[in-house]
């Protein structure tokens, strides 16, 4: 249980105001030009110190991922820090709080940690629909400018560092950093091959790190109460607090930063009123977001909410959004809804996900009713195979999880489905 | 001395140069990588995902077509990884594939067919609806099926990266994507059939070849083309006694693998307006005759007639032998009188650097400056566009035109319309002539559209100073270029096909004619030049199509055309190399050579040839560098052109429509197509759509 002290987003809710005068108050931008004092290489052990892992999904080691990027350079070529604010994983609204409520955390967070990666400007991409936050956020950063926390000598370190924010056009896979560079530089969002990794050749060829908002924004924080003390809390290599969204059967759905590792149970009956008709009539938790495969209640009794328990259990922590589904949930049509968005959202560039998309879609809506034979199970089974691993970005791997789950933990209400829709159908024909 | 690194490859060890990609090394090492998107002259896409193969600690299969090579590595491209990985793509490729190979024109000739036997799973288990794409209308020559597209994007990235028209593109998301040109128009530009051969599958086929053959019906004849200049190396693929299609044919120094709409698509004119009879005019009318008699009818006019009133004109698609042949027959007519330049260009016969490509097609990509003066290479040499082009992209390369403003596809600073620029340059004015100093190999472009003036030899001069004034002419480079439009011309100028001493050229010839002081005149398949100024002269036709010389002809003796002979034609850049016949003359028409050979018996002096094999020894023994087939052969840098005053007026292209440039793609049907869509169109009010 995260004590408030060690709170980092301490304006989550919006119960105190989102400008830059309240932000001091909270603390941001307090002693910003000491951290850049302190040099860069500072900043990155510090972050690796903390163990930070990137927020966005993937988990990666924050500070290593800083720390790709190149300390020397061509004279006149800039580098990048783009931070991923294309908040689209279903179930995941996170970042969305943030921008409204603590944008400054963000704004500080883009010169700290663009500083400390030798970046020279940062470009916020926002997703398209979060226009209200794309507001809020604009003005955090037009305060800074005229505060002169950013843009020239930025909060008086002698560094210059621009702020840019870019709307997107509200397609998930400009979610996918590839694919958001090239959204960015202007053309079709589709996943670039790599290598090259952006570190190397990113936006407009540049060296560029794209990093989520809530990894940027905790890390004014970190670096102001050291890595040891982030360290400190949660399980080792799983550190610090994170942010967790919960939706779905509980009683209250909410958004809450939560010590990591917190048990699943725990999560859900401390902070979202448990679920609807009490944690018995839990059937499964899909606990990281839409990518990540469902898990059944016998594992959301004591699984820890953490990258390495979560992984243990053949799910993620993925974005850390908590969808709760209580056995009034028709599973099946729930995944098969999944399947649905990832083929809409496929961009269409390589040929697995173009194709097997909506091949698993259109085999899940026949499951929903039972429309299908047993062995088609394992065929669907199969067909993710054929699309794991073998696409250009994730979201290949993304579209798969959900049904591996399903099928790994509920194939026997699959076969059940199937068996009675047989069965209707032999009486139908009598 | 390139860097190489050590890969293991299915087992087997091998060293190669490390910018490779793991597919290239792959092939290197024997082992074959399916693959569809791509391609080595297009940029790399990764999209398809048929060339995954295992690294070992790599975590998943990896695009070998993407991926580069490091030190080490241990792959397999057959292992149950990259089986899998190469099956599951192929069955998605497949799923939404409509799989009708039976009315598919693709079939016998494609990827998808043959690496579905290869890699595929034999059997399909998509059960559910398959995904069908509206068609689209990409113009006279591409017709689409784009249900049976893979989203391969070859298409997308050759119209964009090699043809320069970025006009293709990838709509929609997913499953619903689609390659379109978004506002439907056809694909302007003069390489779009070269997508008909990247297609993969079957979605882009030829429209006006489609359902008339399956490729193993077809006798395959690997040959040359004549519709300009370059030389382009074709195939020619042929049923029975008809030319069906055209496919390019690798060669790195001239056309690559691409060749331009016009070779590919001007075929079908050699089946219409054909002269398949001799034809003689009686009455004021011609009228079908029998060889005899066309032949007592020429041989009539010309038996004791004075040389000096005789004269012949070659066309432009005229083969060495047949020019070689026809210089020696005038030479025993006694008549100095004859011109390979229809449009009477002013280069300088006995100057051989004075009329080639010197630099070559190939050496265009070590050029860092080029400047055209009165040639727009877009239209005159689509393939010559496609390596400036290609080098441009390279970057650090400047290109400036005197002449039309131009849109070659890449940028072109205009210095301006005529020979007054030309001369301001020469005296070294203005940014491009600091360009031209500073490049270490510029190359500079003549045109036809320069050259073909009155003023052409003081054009010449003054290209000629430009090219010594910036060093254009070193040692090992050699940066002067002449464009030449016309297949026979640099043969022709090689035999001396021009006028002896004291002999008429073109347009001497024309006016003799029109004065009377030139009665009788041989066109060997001439079109080109002002016919109407032999109204009044006899004119002996030996030609393949009834063009405009034939309208004037008194007797016409049918000939070959350039697929129905084996024959010599030497390219611009003075490369000789043979066409090869692939189907015969149609009806009575007879090769040329044969022709003249004939003619020349029959008026008592037999030309000193029974075969062709003889007289094409004889033509390399009097000409010893048309024996060295594909070489080029160094021109000599000397002086040429005249100093003197050059005239006004803009310089203009001699091609004012693409499409129609000769009597095979006036006879053509798909050329007029194209020229109703891409060329009238210019000049249409806007109200036709």
């Amino acid at each position: 249980m995260l004590q408030d002290k060690d709170r980092i987003f301490t304006n989550l809710y919006g119960f105190e105001s989102p400008l830059l005068d309240a932000a001091k108050a909270r603390g941001d931008w307090d002693g910003t030009k000491d951290i850049l004092a302190k040099g860069q290489d500072w900043i990155i052990d510090e972050a690796k110190k903390s163990e930070l892992r990137g927020r966005g999904g993937a988990g990666f080691p924050a500070g290593l991922k800083w720390s790709f990027m190149p300390k020397q350079r061509p004279e006149g070529q800039p580098a990048f820090l783009v931070v991923n604010a294309d908040e689209s994983e279903p179930g995941t609204c996170k970042d969305r709080e943030i921008m409204r409520h603590d944008p400054h955390k963000l704004v500080e967070g883009c010169l700290i940690v663009g500083f400390a990666m030798r970046a020279t400007a940062a470009y916020i991409y926002i997703r398209g629909e979060f226009y209200a936050e794309a507001v809020a956020l604009q003005r955090a950063i037009d305060e800074a400018y005229d505060a002169g926390l950013i843009g020239k000598n930025a909060s008086g370190s002698g560094y210059d560092f621009d702020v840019y924010l870019h709307r997107g056009a509200g397609a998930y896979i400009c979610g996918e950093e590839t694919a958001l560079l090239e959204s960015l530089e202007g053309k079709k969002g589709q996943p670039r091959l790599k290598p090259p990794f952006p570190a190397m050749a990113g936006l407009y060829g540049c060296p560029t790190t794209v990093t989520n908002v809530e990894t940027v924004a905790v890390s004014p924080t970190i670096m102001r109460r050291g890595g040891e003390w982030f360290a400190s809390l949660g399980r080792p290599k799983n550190t610090g607090t994170k942010i967790f969204c919960i939706s779905g059967h509980v009683n209250k759905p909410c958004n809450v930063e939560e010590e990591m590792g917190i048990p699943l149970k725990e999560l859900i009956e401390r902070h979202a009123g448990g679920v609807r008709g009490g944690w018995d009539n839990l059937l499964a938790v899909i606990p990281g977001g839409s990518s990540v495969p469902c898990i059944p209640k016998e594992i959301c009794d004591d699984v820890l909410m953490d990258f390495d328990s979560l992984k243990e259990v053949k799910s993620g922590l993925g974005t850390a959004a908590v969808i709760v589904m209580d056995k009034s949930t028709d599973i099946v049509r729930a995944i098969w809804r999944l399947s649905k968005f990832y083929k809409h959202e496929s961009c269409g560039q390589c040929t697995p996900c173009r194709e097997g998309t909506g091949w698993m879609m259109r085999m899940m809506g026949r499951m929903i009713e039972g429309n299908a034979t047993v062995e088609e199970i394992d065929m669907l089974l199969e067909v993710t195979t054929q699309v794991e691993g073998h696409t250009i970005c994730a979201l290949g791997d993304a579209a798969a999880w959900p049904i591996q789950g399903l099928i790994r933990h509920f194939r026997p209400e699959m076969e059940r489905r199937i068996h009675a829709y047989r069965g209707s159908a032999a009486v139908a024909a009598e | 001395m390139v860097d190489t690194v050590k890969l293991t490859i299915d087992g087997k060890e091998i060293e190669v140069d490390k910018r490779l990609t793991l597919l290239q090394a792959c092939e290197l090492a024997g082992a074959e990588v399916p693959r569809f998107c791509f391609h080595d002259r297009l940029s790399i896409a990764g999209n398809c995902r048929m060339c995954l193969v295992e690294v070992e600690k790599a975590p998943k299969p990896v695009a070998s077509c993407a991926q580069p090579i490091a030190d080490g590595m241990v792959v397999h491209t057959r292992g149950p990884v990259a089986a899998k990985a190469q099956r599951g793509a192929m069955e998605f490729l497949l799923i939404n594939h409509p799989l009708d190979c039976p009315i598919c024109d693709q079939g016998g000739e494609c990827d998808l067919q043959d690496q579905a036997m290869g890699y595929g799973k034999g059997i399909s288990r998509y059960d559910e609806m398959k995904r069908s794409v509206q068609e689209k209308d990409f113009g006279p020559l591409v017709k689409t099926f784009m249900t049976r597209c893979i989203h391969c994007t070859r298409c997308i990235r050759f119209m964009e990266e090699i043809a320069g028209v970025p006009e293709l593109g990838m709509t929609g998301r997913g499953e619903d994507s689609e390659v379109t040109t978004y506002i439907e128009n056809g694909l302007d530009s003069e390489m779009s059939g070269n997508i008909i051969d990247l297609c993969p599958v079957g979605a882009l086929t030829s429209k006006p070849y489609a359902f008339i053959a399956r490729p193993w019906e077809l006798k395959k004849t690997e040959t040359i083309d004549v519709m300009d200049a370059v030389g382009s190396n074709i195939r020619v693929d042929a049923r029975g006694r008809e030319v069906l299609r055209v496919l390019p044919r690798l060669h790195e120094d001239i056309n690559e693998e691409w060749i331009s709409d016009k070779t590919r698509f001007a075929v079908d004119g050699l089946t219409r307006r054909r002269l398949d009879a001799p034809w003689v005019k009686r009455d004021g009318m011609l009228a079908k005759a029998s060889w005899q008699e066309a032949m007592d009818a020429v041989t009539a006019r010309l038996k004791g007639r004075d040389g000096a009133k005789i004269a012949a004109i070659a066309g432009d698609q005229v083969d060495c032998e047949t020019l070689y042949a026809a210089k020696l027959l005038m030479a025993d007519l006694g008549s100095p009188n004859l011109d390979c330049r229809q449009d009477g260009m002013a280069v300088d016969p006995s100057v051989r650097a004075s009329y080639l490509f010197n630099t070559t097609i190939a050496g265009i990509e070590e050029a860092d400056a080029c400047l055209l003066i009165g040639c727009d290479p877009r239209h005159e040499a689509a393939l010559v566009n496609a390596r400036l082009r290609k080098r441009w992209r390279r970057g650090g390369f400047k290109v400036a035109s005197i002449g039309p403003a131009l849109d070659l596809t890449f940028p072109v600073t205009n210095l301006g319309a005529g020979p007054e620029s030309l001369s301001r340059l020469a005296d070294g004015q203005g940014g491009f002539a600091e360009i031209l100093k500073n490049a270490e190999r510029p190359m500079i472009i003549v045109g036809a559209g320069a050259l073909s003036r009155a003023d052409g030899a003081a054009v010449l001069g003054a290209a000629h100073a430009i090219a010594e004034r910036f060093g254009a002419v070193t040692e090992d480079w050699n940066g002067f270029n002449v464009l030449q439009t016309a297949a026979s011309r640099v043969g022709g100028l090689d035999l001396g096909f021009v006028p002896g001493p004291g002999g008429r050229n073109t347009a001497s010839i024309l006016e003799g004619a029109r004065s009377g002081e030139v009665d009788t005149v041989i066109l060997l398949g001439a079109d080109e030049c002002d016919t109407s100024a032999l109204a009044s002269a006899f004119v002996i036709y030996i030609g393949h199509h009834g063009d405009a010389g034939a309208a004037v002809a008194d007797v016409i003796l049918p000939a070959a055309a350039y697929t129905e002979k084996n024959a010599t034609y030497v390219n611009l850049e003075g490369r000789p190399q043979h066409a090869v016949r692939a189907v015969f003359p149609p009806g009575e028409a007879r090769e040329d050579w044969a022709i003249l050979r004939a003619l020349s018996g029959m008026l008592g002096r037999p030309l000193p040839f029974d075969s062709h094999a003889e007289l094409r020894a004889a033509m390399q023994k009097a000409v010893p560098h048309l024996a060295a087939t594909d070489e080029i052969m160094a021109a000599d840098w000397q002086a040429f052109g005249v100093s003197g005053a050059m005239g006004e007026g803009a310089f203009a292209s001699p091609v004012k429509d693409f499409y129609r440039t000769c009597a095979i793609s006036r006879a053509s049907i798909t050329m007029a197509k194209c020229s109703e869509a891409f060329v009238a169109p210019a000049a249409a009010t806007g109200t036709g759509g």
